[in-house]
């Protein structure tokens, strides 16, 4: 009998982030901006993004989405009524989308006929935060109902965030919302971040995210 | 929430690496853990007894070693280490920093494992 000991030292992720990096490679040869959406369960995300779909639409965008959700295709039918090609992806239990559920549902697919790209994960602050989806911006969202101090309650998602979206500001007087403690709590767990405070509902700073898609998109294919 | 997941891919990654040892039992696995990496280790070993049944690894010990968040400091021009996740400062001179040293780990470090034969690795 012999005991020995075995180095590994690997990523327990790697065939996730092995294929997340191939499809990060994809992305930007056909020139697509991916971004995937986080944030915990009715923080908006679906409304965020519908509004986001039919703005960019309007401006004559290429757009799609993938959403996430373990059960139902309300999400991506709601979305569907933009006009993007949307798809939905039933994780059956699974709190997360990982970069093999991408690769699947991106089958069929042209990516160069795409200006953009949006991934509506799972409603979930935690897992999400561990599976790269091969996107170039995580965007994480919080809502006005949801209380200042969440990123530091998951500070694991917001700071591997690129930028976060503050929701349904049409109502944050009724909740209270401390906005400058919001603004300084996503500060501290991601210093320098960009931060949008929008509504879906009212277009509420739309104009300054839309400018934002279109930087990041011009800086992608320079 | 994710730690069966986390699991089954700790079972794919040893049961692959235990091909030149034929017959081998897991004794111990160990992990590095960054703290950002959001696992939390109840749930983990929780889940690591019912995902390593029924194969090599069940009723292996699991050892994590927590890794804290490092930051490059640019003004002070070193790496601190951070004794939480509730601010990315340096602690010394309490400038922001996003230059992430160490903290996202979540690898697999070794394996100690019992097997019958010598076999030439």
């Amino acid at each position: 009998m012999t005991t020995r000991i075995v180095e590994l030292r690997r990523g327990i992720l790697k065939k996730n982030d092995e294929l997340a990096a191939g499809l990060r490679d994809r992305y930007t040869t056909a020139g697509v901006l991916v971004l995937n959406l986080v944030s915990s369960p009715g923080a908006g995300k679906t409304a965020f993004l519908e509004r986001t779909l039919k703005e960019l639409k309007a401006q004559g965008a290429r757009v799609a989405a993938l959403v996430g959700d373990l059960e139902t295709d309300n999400d991506a039918r709601r979305l569907a009524s933009s006009g993007a090609p949307v798809r939905q992806i039933n994780t059956h239990g699974i709190c997360h989308l990982d970069a093999e559920m991408i690769s699947h549902h991106l089958e069929g697919w042209e990516l160069a006929d795409l200006d953009y790209l949006f991934i509506e994960n799972v409603g979930n602050l935690v897992c999400p935060s561990s599976y790269d989806l091969g996107e170039k911006i995580r965007v994480a969202l919080l809502s006005v109902t949801e209380g200042e101090d969440k990123p530091l309650k998951y500070p694991t998602m917001f700071n591997s965030a690129d930028a976060a979206v503050i929701t349904k500001i049409d109502i944050a007087e009724p909740c209270d919302f401390d906005r400058v403690e919001a603004l300084k709590n996503i500060n501290e767990i991601r210093p320098g971040i960009r931060i949008f405070e929008t509504s879906a509902k009212t277009g509420a700073g739309m104009d300054e995210w839309l400018a934002y898609l279109a930087e990041e998109r011009a800086s992608k294919n320079r | 929430m994710h730690e069966l997941s986390i699991v089954a891919s700790i079972v794919d990654s040893v049961t692959e690496s235990l091909a030149p040892y034929p017959g081998a039992r897991v004794k111990e696995v160990r992990l590095r853990v960054g703290a950002l990496a959001s696992v939390v280790q109840e749930s983990l070993d929780f889940c690591y007894g019912i995902g390593t049944e029924g194969t090599a690894l069940e009723g292996s010990r699991l050892v994590v070693e927590v890794l804290p968040v490092v930051l490059h400091c640019k003004p002070c021009d070193r790496d601190v280490n951070l004794d939480g996740v509730q601010s990315f400062r340096c602690p010394l001179c309490g400038e922001p920093s996003m230059d992430l040293r160490q903290g996202r780990e979540l690898d697999i470090d070794s394996i100690e494992i019992e097997d019958e034969a010598e076999v030439k690795a």
